[in-house]
């Protein structure tokens, strides 16, 4: 708890002393640690495979960059995250009733079709392919992200421990017994579906003004969904904070790499999610109850224990 | 004139779709990287027609099997290593569907690496034909009679040979069909390996119609994605004509306002799911 409440300190204190490059690389690891999170959200428990957090993002985007050069930035990141609870509300009551095939189809359509349908709106009824974003200040950036980070992380930890979580997890296991015991599955997805949409709209709608300029393209990139499912798959889909983990290693490395070789980092991530998927589904963290059960570690933590009834 | 292109775009369509009807109801793949084997078959082609200076037809005679031995090769090792390691079919296929989405970043990244993102072009049949007061590139009529009789030579396949019939009731219930003797091992990785040869004819169908370049992928995803559910989930057949239907209205928008044809297919694919999900010819009940 205390290592918790020190790294807490430490990022909130950070601005001060940590120099505008390593900020920014922070608010980056900040932003992929809330798509990832809120992507096992929903995806981990359940086993429905969202490929949407890009989408999700992109109209973030979007909505912050339109309301942001009116209203306050609290305000337009907020309409950020309520814009995508709506829409993952539509997209859910849509698709979650039926088979996990028909929700990983249609998210993963609903990228292109964003696309091409506010290209169409921009060109036609704004008059251009993209547009300009308000500037906003490092730290106000900075701190919001922050926000938004807390929250998710928090929520996420509420909602396992909840009977919504519990809920989760009985469908991910089996839907059908689920429905049995009388979980209205459908409406348990489609609130989670949402509820994890919120963080990713509003993710995005804070990252707008470090792009300065967007357009369709720009703002909805398959990349946003790629990353956060490789950071938690790596990580770890069934711990809390696996993703976490995960999105601090990739995050930190993608800034790193694609200045220098901008497709083989690419490249070389697909690879690594492919092993990872096909060898260590459970991710890094899954790994530790395997490691646990070596002789090695039991021994360590047996000898603990002796030595402890030693001394009462 | 509009019908004539929705039809070939029909065609093309419609050879995706079963392609793809075949990996995701055979293989049970759902394969998101599909597109991304089309933009293999259309550069690997476009790259033996320039740099080799090999006859077009003669290309697509090498990147088809050549494509068709990467699917099952593919499916083989990667997808039934999935298979065999994972603890339910739920699992089996969404990890398979995640590991189809790392394909996708790594044919693509690998794609553009190697041949640059610029879009590609080759002439092949080129004149032009006077069909009923209107022009044609002969290229496009060719492309449109390959495409229905692709569709309807591998439909026969499907119902009347001995291997189609066998694909037909692998995509129906596996375990059953192994006990009527269909080797199941050998079956996957082959329609696997099938849907991709389909992508690269249809690859060499756009080849010879329109320029390709590497980011050409995904949209051709969705749009196979799309038919699939429109012809139902598990019919080939079902592919096959949604292939068609989608591509003569995507013609008829496309006349209207080419950007909106995506959303158009997209509506066309939320009512669907919202009325009637199991598209016009699907079965699969589980």
């Amino acid at each position: 708890m205390a290592f918790l409440v020190l790294i807490f300190v430490f990022l909130v204190t950070f601005p001060i002393y940590g120099g505008d490059y390593y900020m920014l690389v922070l608010v980056y690891i900040l932003m992929y640690i809330v798509l990832s999170v809120s992507w096992v959200m929903f995806s981990g428990p359940t086993g429905y495979m969202s490929l949407a957090p890009a989408a999700f993002f992109g109209v973030g985007i979007y909505i912050g960059t339109i309301l942001g050069a009116e209203l306050p930035l609290i305000v337009a990141v907020a309409a950020g995250g309520l814009g995508c609870f709506g829409l993952a509300l539509l997209v859910g009551l849509v698709t979650l009733r039926l088979r996990g095939i028909y929700f990983a189809i249609f998210t993963f359509g609903l990228l292109l079709f964003l696309t091409e349908l506010i290209l169409y709106l921009e060109i036609h009824v704004a008059g251009s392919r993209g547009r300009h974003v308000f500037p906003a200040s490092d730290e106000a950036v900075f701190y919001i992200m922050l926000g938004i980070c807390v929250v998710t992380l928090v929520s996420a930890y509420l909602i396992r421990r909840s009977r919504l979580g519990l809920a989760l997890q009985s469908i991910g296991q089996n839907e059908e017994a689920a429905a049995h015991m009388g979980i209205n599955t459908t409406r348990v997805k489609v609130l989670t579906f949402a509820i994890s949409a919120i963080f990713m709209g509003a993710a995005g709608a804070i990252m707008a003004p470090s792009l300065i300029y967007i357009d369709p393209f720009i703002a909805f990139n398959m990349r946003n969904s790629f990353m956060p499912i490789l950071m938690a798959v790596f990580g770890g889909m069934g711990q809390f904070y696996g993703p976490v983990v995960g999105a601090a290693v990739f995050a930190y490395t993608e800034r790193f790499l694609r200045l220098q070789y901008p497709y083989y980092y690419m490249l070389t991530f697909g690879i690594i999610l492919i092993i990872v998927i096909v060898f260590l589904p459970r991710g890094l963290v899954g790994l530790i109850p395997r490691l646990q059960k070596t002789r090695l570690i039991a021994k360590l933590l047996n000898r603990g224990k002796e030595e402890q009834h030693a001394d009462t | 004139m509009i019908a004539i292109s929705g039809l070939l775009t029909g065609g093309i369509y419609a050879l995706i779709a079963m392609g793809l009807s075949l990996q995701y109801g055979v293989a049970r793949v759902l394969n998101i990287a599909h597109g991304e084997f089309i933009m293999l078959g259309a550069l690997i082609i476009w790259a033996l027609v320039i740099d080799l200076r090999i006859y077009p037809p003669l290309a697509l005679a090498i990147a088809g099997p050549a494509l068709f031995g990467m699917g099952f090769l593919l499916y083989r090792t990667l997808f039934t290593s999935i298979k065999n390691r994972a603890p339910t079919l739920g699992a089996a296929e969404g990890n398979a569907l995640l590991a189809a989405f790392g394909l996708y970043f790594v044919i693509l990244n690998s794609a553009v690496l190697n041949w640059g993102a610029l879009p590609k072009a080759y002439e092949f049949l080129e004149s032009v034909v006077w069909v009923g007061g209107t022009a044609y590139r002969l290229n496009r009529l060719v492309a449109l009679v390959i495409a229905v009789v692709a569709g309807v030579a591998f439909y026969l396949f499907l119902t009347r040979s001995r291997t189609g019939k066998a694909i037909r009731a692998a995509a129906q219930d596996p375990p059953t069909a192994g006990l009527m003797g269909v080797n199941i091992n050998r079956m996957l990785p082959l329609c696997f390996g099938l849907g991709a040869f389909l992508a690269c004819l249809a690859a060499f169908l756009v080849g010879i119609t329109t320029t390709v370049n590497a980011f050409m992928g995904l949209r051709y995803t969705i749009i196979a994605i799309i038919v699939m559910v429109l012809g139902g989930l598990g019919s080939i057949p079902g592919s096959f004509i949604g292939g068609f239907i989608l591509g003569i209205v995507g013609s008829i928008v496309n006349y209207f306002e080419p950007t909106l044809v995506l959303p158009a297919f997209y509506g066309i694919f939320m009512i669907l799911i919202l009325v009637r999900p199991t598209g016009l010819f699907g079965q699969r009940q589980q």
